[in-house]
């Protein structure tokens, strides 16, 4: 009997040791190009990032064969990364040349004495052609510390096919109200919901609530949590009412970046959905049967004239104080992001609304790429449709444990739960002072 | 053979060299052959604790660190933390309940001579405690989907109950984590009480049966008692693992949110603040009061179960 234990145990001990010896080195990684330049490190979250640095240092390499570089990038899931980063910046060593910080998570970053680099001599030259609340966001005093991909303009997407069965135009949804009303026919038309919200994330409630005219959002625009004001209580009663009705219906995995929703979504579950511009590279990618049956409008506004989108989201790239190779990553990321090329790529590579105004316009722009497959060709003209319409947000310190109890309680427990949106934001906004 | 002893006395003049006379020595030897031990019991152990006691009376910020006093700690004192205490209590009492009855039973079933594929059994307990967890996790988390189509609604659909959103309510969600800490701790708890159960005399059983006690009296009485010890270490361990459960509720919830902060242990709630909102204060403060509370069930425990009393 004991000869069984012991050849047991030394079979578990066996097994137990080729696993761990599997599990090292998790994480992907791609070299940029191959060659003998300057390794600079990269981490992000988000393959499409990954995928349009690759390409970025590839060109950057042919252009600059004297500073060649070779683009070390990692793909770590979101939570990992970021909790890497910081570790790894609060105790100096560790860390990457460049990673990607995502806007919910920089203010984590900004705090004390940021470990990362100003970027103020590569932003200040260009700022006249930036979007300038774009870089504000990711700034501490004076100082510019990320640079985004996007404005991240929040956007509605219709799938056309179930509008049409309802006898819906899109164009004629001017506000929540109409759609509501749009809503309904499509429910009773074709039995499908006519969107989905989120339960888990913040992209249903946070663009509703910030393209209230005016400069308060979740946080009013000098920084206090500004839950119980009708900017943010509105939004709320107004998904929760569409839940009761089922013309909306809890988004399947809770939220839209969910491989569940994906499916669902592509198998036509649901009419519409509205997500920021830099939504489109998850439909091309992830739902390939809706090309050719999704159509971009601006979204309905709160009332008549009031504006029509919100900049949402966004990811600023960021230099490490512990790189070795500042100036060549400063250098490097000033091309990929602030360089005219580099926002036209930025365009057609990612899909994304690039952070230079002076490119909209451009006939690149314009080109037929996997996007216009998608969408069609006027997906632009949407944008320059709402330019002057897209309301900034709040962000601060205060944002993670905002966003946090919002992901958690907040839009559980009105959305799922039913209960009254003034006593839960009321209940939370006195937890949070 | 011959006679020792009139060389011994010439030997002990010879000088040895001064590594030899080190582990020699009666008082330096011991020292020398447990100082790994104690070397890597400082490095990745005292100095974490000392340095996190240390850290939860700080304010730390990259760059920036300065002493708050008790701060952190009556920041501590919210909703949330008493919510994530709740559910890891909750988790522990049952795990409790479920990991150490049925293993034992178990255990009793598999050391038994009638057993028929004692083996194999054997080995299919053991071997979920060999998988990962996130990989089980992750596994689980399909099984327990919210879609009509996942594994556990295919069950309940076809018992003739409604499709469950397995992930979103309390009970159902505490219910999972049970699940898949049974599923994978069955095997290890298994192992001890089989590792107690060989131990026991044989003699006993059979005097007992000379005596004509039944197999119920012979469980009741004999194995029981004698594998106490073994259970107040399973007891110990299961005590201490229950409360640091992290990684389940992590990957379950492909992150650390859960709704409504159903699936919040107190490790999450660490994890949250130390390193999710960057205040390694807090979660440091956090983590001083996971070890006090732990602490203090675990010598509860053993106090009543009489671990310190002396043996007779």
């Amino acid at each position: 009997m004991k000869r069984h234990i012991t050849l047991l145990i030394t079979i578990i001990l066996m097994l137990s040791l080729a696993l761990a010896a599997c599990s090292g080195g998790g994480g992907k990684t791609g070299d940029g190009s191959s060659g003998d330049g300057t390794t600079l490190e990269f981490w992000t979250f988000n393959e499409l990032h990954e995928q349009f640095y690759r390409h970025m240092a590839e060109r950057w390499n042919e252009q600059n064969p004297d500073r060649k570089i070779t683009l070390k990038a990692n793909v770590y899931p979101y939570d990992d990364m970021h909790n890497k980063l910081l570790v790894a910046l609060q105790s100096g060593t560790g860390a990457p040349d460049l990673a990607d910080v995502e806007l919910n998570k920089f203010p984590n970053f900004l705090k004390g004495t940021p470990q990362l680099v100003a970027l103020n001599d590569i932003v200040e030259p260009e700022l006249d052609n930036l979007v300038k609340s774009r870089l504000d966001i990711y700034a501490k005093d004076g100082n510019y510390y990320g640079i985004d991909f996007h404005v991240g303009a929040s956007v509605i997407y219709y799938n056309k096919e179930l509008l049409d069965q309802a006898g819906v135009n899109p164009d004629n949804i001017k506000t929540w109200d109409d759609f509501a009303v749009a809503g309904k026919k499509v429910l009773e038309a074709t039995g499908k919901p006519m969107t989905t919200v989120e339960l888990n994330d913040m992209w249903s409630i946070w663009p509703q609530v910030a393209q209230a005219p005016g400069g308060d959002d979740l946080q009013t625009a000098d920084g206090k949590p500004n839950l119980t004001s009708d900017v943010v209580v509105k939004p709320l009663a107004f998904q929760q009412d569409l839940l009761k009705q089922g013309i909306a219906v809890p988004a399947p995995g809770g939220g839209h970046h969910a491989e569940e929703y994906y499916g669902f979504m592509n198998d036509g579950g649901a009419a519409s959905v509205w997500m920021p511009m830099w939504y489109m590279g998850r439909f091309t990618d992830y739902m390939p049967d809706l090309k050719g049956k999704i159509v971009i409008k601006p979204m309905p506004a709160w009332n008549t004239g009031e504006p029509r989108s919100a900049g949402m989201g966004g990811t600023g790239t960021v230099i490490t104080t512990t790189s070795k190779n500042q100036d060549l990553a400063k250098a490097f990321l000033a091309y990929a992001k602030l360089s005219r090329e580099g926002n036209i790529e930025i365009w057609k590579f990612l899909g994304f609304d690039p952070l230079r105004s002076d490119v909209w316009d451009s006939p690149e722009l314009r080109e037929p790429n996997k996007f216009t497959d998608y969408f069609g060709e006027d997906i632009f003209d949407v944008l320059l449709e709402v330019k002057d319409e897209i309301e900034g947000v709040v962000v601060n310190e205060q944002t993670p444990p905002i966003s946090d109890v919002f992901r958690t309680s907040v839009l559980v427990r009105i959305l799922q739960d039913g209960e009254d949106p003034v006593k839960v934001l009321e209940e939370t906004q006195a937890q949070l002072q | 053979m011959t006679h020792p002893v009139p060389s011994t006395e010439r030997q002990t003049a010879v000088r040895y060299s001064p590594l030899r006379r080190l582990a020699y020595s009666k008082t330096a030897a011991p020292w020398l052959f447990v100082l790994p031990f104690i070397l890597s019991f400082a490095l990745f152990f005292a100095y974490p604790v000392l340095s996190a006691v240390n850290m939860s009376f700080q304010e730390v910020l990259p760059g920036q660190v300065r002493y708050i006093g008790l701060e952190n700690y009556r920041d501590l004192w919210n909703p949330t933390f008493r919510k994530a205490l709740m559910n890891s209590t909750e988790y522990t009492v049952f795990t409790l309940l479920v990991l150490i009855p049925l293993p034992l039973v178990l255990a009793v079933f598999l050391n038994s001579k009638l057993m028929v594929l004692r083996n194999f059994f054997r080995s299919t307990l053991f071997i979920p405690a060999l998988t990962s967890v996130v990989v089980a996790g992750t596994v689980f988390r399909l099984a327990f989907g919210e879609l009509e189509g996942s594994l556990m609604n295919t069950f309940v659909t076809a018992l003739g109950f409604e499709p469950q959103k397995w992930l979103r309510h309390e009970g159902l969600a505490m219910f999972t984590l049970i699940v898949l800490a049974t599923w994978r701790w069955m095997g290890i708890n298994i192992l001890y009480f089989l590792a107690g159960l060989q131990n026991i005399p044989r003699e006993l059983y059979e005097s007992a049966e000379i005596d004509g006690a039944t197999a119920w009296d012979r469980f009741i009485r004999i194995t029981l008692p004698l594998l106490k010890p073994i259970t107040i270490y399973v007891l110990t361990i299961s005590i201490y693992g229950g409360y640091a459960m992290f990684t389940e509720s992590y990957m379950l919830w492909a992150g650390n949110r859960s709704p409504n902060d159903i699936g919040l242990t107190i490790v999450g709630y660490l994890y949250r603040n130390g390193l999710e909102q960057n205040n390694l204060g807090l979660g440091s403060a956090v983590g001083i009061a996971l070890l006090i509370i732990t602490f203090t069930v675990t010598m509860i425990q053993l106090k009543l179960t009489g671990m310190f009393r002396r043996e007779d």
